[in-house]
């Protein structure tokens, strides 16, 4: 399989997410340029986080315009597997990739410490190695995480299982429903603001992200015919 | 042409940065401030005399960029 990491100015887990994919998997990985026009040689497209074009208007509202995005929905559109994580969830959300948007935490300060997320969803390609309803501890680092939606898309983001990681116990940030991550109706992107790729060993204080990394493979490989690691 | 476009946050939608400026008028006195909503305020220039165009060009401008409609709200004014 093979991995882009999508690269705009500002970006800054770029390195954590491409070292996730080589650590975890082993698999081939990319940075990819965000003046990029073909995406055609990737199998899984991850948007890293940081503040891309330094958050300017709004979080991601620059970079959904980037050249790569049209590719990215693409990739979307033909059920390849897309995830944005922290600055990444908020560029898919601002190119429409995903429902909702993301504003400043109700609390006011940028919140950088482990939280605790329930797995809502564990039949998305990257959540398919979790058991439902399984609690994992996973950091977040992020001022601009509150997850919103009206009550209608919230109704329907419920009905069609897109809901896939909630925060469990305190809500850092004051999102709606807990939210912490959700999925396309399809279910082949996936955003979300907590970091797995930070935690993808021990050595990081926690290994609980890097199910995501072997899920979207394990997906991947179901869908390619080749044997499952799992 | 001069455009003034405002976006601000929806009416349903939380603004905590305006409740913390509410707050902190009020440490300073000001009481009779009930609510504080922030937004943000665009001056555009224009290359253009057809208010018509100007008009339908902005318009998209917001939809497509300048305002997340998801959470905010725009308007505009058109000068000269």
């Amino acid at each position: 399989m093979k991995f882009a990491v999508i690269v705009f100015p500002g970006s800054n887990c770029d390195l954590d997410m491409y070292n996730a994919v080589v650590d975890v998997l082993g698999e081939d990985v990319d940075y990819v340029w965000q003046t990029a026009t073909d995406l055609s040689a990737y199998d899984g497209i991850l948007v890293p986080g940081g503040f891309s074009y330094g958050d300017y208007l709004r979080c991601g509202a620059i970079a959904q315009l980037a050249p790569v995005m049209n590719e990215v929905r693409k990739a979307a559109a033909e059920g390849k597997f897309v995830l944005g994580v922290c600055n990444g969830f908020q560029v898919l959300t601002e190119a429409g990739l995903l429902p909702g948007a993301l504003i400043r935490n109700n609390s006011l300060k940028f919140r950088c410490h482990p939280v605790g997320l329930r797995v809502e969803n564990a039949n998305t390609a990257f959540t398919r190695d979790y058991e439902k309803g399984e609690v994992v501890t996973i950091p977040i680092a992020h001022g601009e995480g509150n997850y919103y939606c009206d009550e209608e898309t919230l109704a329907s983001l419920k009905a069609n299982g897109q809901i896939v990681f909630t925060y469990d116990g305190l809500n850092p940030n004051g999102s709606v429903g807990n939210i912490a991550g959700i999925s396309n109706e399809a279910g082949n992107v996936v955003g979300m603001m907590p970091h797995p790729e930070r935690a993808v060993s021990e050595l990081l204080g926690s290994a609980d992200g890097a199910k995501m990394f072997t899920s979207v493979l394990n997906a991947w490989r179901e869908r390619n015919g080749a044997a499952s690691t799992r | 042409m001069k455009a003034t476009v405002y976006v601000t946050i929806k009416e349903n939608v939380l603004d905590p940065q305006g409740n913390a400026v509410q707050g902190s008028l009020q440490t300073l006195g000001f009481d009779e401030v009930a609510k504080v909503r922030i937004g943000k305020y665009m001056e555009l220039t224009i290359d253009t005399t057809d208010r018509a165009v100007a008009e339908e060009r902005v318009k998209a401008m917001c939809e497509k960029l300048l305002a997340n409609t998801v959470i905010e709200d725009y308007r505009f004014e058109l000068e000269g």
